[in-house]
């Protein structure tokens, strides 16, 4: 029986490595999910083949339990609230990481090398598990998703977690009293709290990558405390993933982890921001942004998470194929922050069944914005602000951004002239190329379909 | 140091840099099926769940934490892959 586990662990090992390879393109991907779904199944039955498990009931309810409310947590969750569940899923995933190193603790009391994986497991998984659970709270619009600061924040934070890994040392070099690990259980549930709730709606995209990665990094504690590397495989491979993540999601909007961690970032404009709102800008009807469209022959559309809160992907879809048969080409801009999650653009426009070979990366399309006769802005703001290449001053300043101002004609779908998420206002809305579209995303999307037969 | 060690030290010295490798080449466009599908992986620590909850002569609190524990990877397991899978599903290339 003795190898039985081991070419088990083996073989999941490989399936894992190969679930992300082929999830590298869109063709193969499925097929990656395929494999990483053997891996853990080779994973699981290997485990419970090895000799040390002698007690399956309670197993097997557990894991009946996990699934029965996994599966309906995946089926019916809509599309547009995949970062709410991911973050929830990062939650499960850490505390089972913390449950297990407490446990560990418990029966073994161990020091020196074994206590410091031990350490690092419990940490990250308590504090991963709080702050997803904020962050599921922040996305699902439970918790207030405006940054929460006050005066000496990073101060408390910094020194708060200076506590804890000073209790976690103490724990390494000796026996500690039994207090010790429950105080640092409690320091490390409280600094998940405390570290999200100064972040903003904007910045989830990193901060959910950052947790992927913290996960990844306890899971691969885990693997040290255990010596089993199946789970350092595992662990590092996903941290090494949420990590790549939060680094494309921070040099996308031009600022440093520390920046996003301690930032607060809607705090610091308020006063550059008042100024221009009082200006005048050029708003229009359906009919006008109809009439426009139908005799344009490229659009470049830039969707951003206004889109995805009025949930306009499928009229945006009908008015795509509506204006393609009209021999118009239209084509999807995606920043890599738009929205709250790496990719969310990508996924609600495919929910929609716009093919994916029409959606665009930053990069890509932003040369040919000075050829397209319109570009259409649908609940996107900081990322199409040009204040970001010149206003030295403006908190966005130097994040890349894509090019709409470069257009024939903008035009802007939006609910008021409120200024989005950051605060920040947007000088893309007083120019003389831009038209302001007021009204709900959805409605306003289904209008301009209905006023463009008319015109062929 | 002990050879367990040593050698759990190769493996992620091998392992991080093979993961960095992997992910660069993953499409922006895939990044919220990435992101699910290593949250789903990272639940690969059902593994010490199991080991935990199902060893002899463990404790009552040890049982009841590594229990809590299988709940919750595999909540994430299941719930991680069948998103992904979902999303996935939706990604086609060219019109009907």
């Amino acid at each position: 029986m003795e190898q039985i586990w081991q070419i088990a662990y083996i073989v999941a090992a490989l399936s894992i490595i190969g679930s992300i390879k082929w999830l590298s393109s869109p063709a193969t991907a499925r097929r990656g999910v395929m494999a990483g779904q053997i891996g853990m199944l080779f994973a699981v039955v290997g485990t419970l083949l090895r000799h040390e498990v002698v007690d399956y009931e309670w197993i097997l309810i557990s894991i009946f339990i996990g699934a029965a409310i996994g599966a309906p947590l995946a089926y019916l969750m809509p599309m547009t609230a995949v970062p709410q569940l991911t973050a929830l899923s990062h939650a499960f995933g850490a505390l089972a990481a913390a449950l297990v190193g407490t446990a560990e603790y418990y029966k073994n009391n161990p020091t020196g090398f074994t206590m410091t994986a031990l350490v690092i497991e419990t940490v990250l998984g308590y504090l991963t598990f709080t702050a997803s659970i904020m962050a599921f709270g922040k996305l699902q619009e439970i918790v207030p998703t405006r940054p929460i600061t006050y005066k000496g924040q990073n101060f408390v934070n910094i020194a708060l977690l200076i506590f804890a890994v000073s209790l976690g040392v103490w724990m390494i070099a000796e026996p500690a009293p039994a207090w010790v690990f429950p105080t640092f259980t409690g320091l490390s549930l409280l600094f998940g709290v405390l570290l999200i709730i100064p972040i903003g709606g904007g910045d989830m995209p990193t901060v959910i990558a950052l947790l992927n990665s913290y996960a990844g990094a306890a899971c691969a504690a885990m693997g040290f405390a255990l010596s089993n590397r199946l789970l350092i495989i595992a662990g590092a491979l996903n941290a090494a993933s949420g990590f790549i993540l939060s680094v494309i999601m921070c040099k996308a909007m031009n600022r440093s982890f520390l920046n996003v961690l301690f930032g607060a970032f809607g705090q610091v404009q308020e006063g550059g921001s008042t100024a221009m709102s009082t200006k005048p800008v050029h708003s229009a009807t359906a009919e006008d942004a109809a009439a426009i469209m139908s005799g344009a022959r490229k659009i470049i559309v830039v969707p951003g998470y206004g889109m995805a809160v009025a949930q306009a992907q499928h009229k945006l879809r009908e008015l795509t194929d509506a204006l393609t048969k009209r021999g118009v080409e239209v084509r999807f801009a995606i920043h890599p922050v738009a929205g709250r999650m790496p990719g969310h653009m990508n996924v609600l426009l495919a929910e929609a069944d716009i093919p994916y070979d029409k959606m665009h990366e930053m990069e890509e399309i932003n040369p040919d914005f000075a050829e397209a006769d319109v570009a259409l802005v649908i609940g996107a703001n900081d990322v199409v602000n040009p204040a970001a290449r010149h206003d030295t001053l403006s908190p966005i300043f130097g994040m890349p951004i894509l090019d709409v101002d470069k257009a024939q004609t903008v035009m802007v779908i939006k609910r008021s002239m409120n200024p989005g998420f950051a605060g920040i206002d947007n000088e893309l809305y007083y120019m003389d190329r831009t038209l302001m579209l007021f009204g709900d995303a959805k409605s306003f999307v289904a209008d301009i379909v209905k006023e463009l037969p008319a015109q062929s | 140091m002990s050879p367990e060690i040593e050698m759990s030290l190769y493996v992620l010295i091998l392992a991080v840099p093979l993961g960095l490798q992997l992910v660069q080449r993953v499409s922006p466009l895939l990044h919220t099926p990435l992101m699910s599908l290593t949250n789903a992986i990272s639940a690969i620590s059902v593994v010490g769940a199991i080991l935990v909850a199902g060893a002899g002569g463990a404790s009552r609190l040890s049982q009841v934490l590594g229990c809590v524990a299988v709940v919750a990877s595999t909540i994430n397991i299941v719930s991680g892959f069948l998103i992904t899978d979902r999303m996935l599903k939706m990604f086609r290339k060219k019109d009907k």
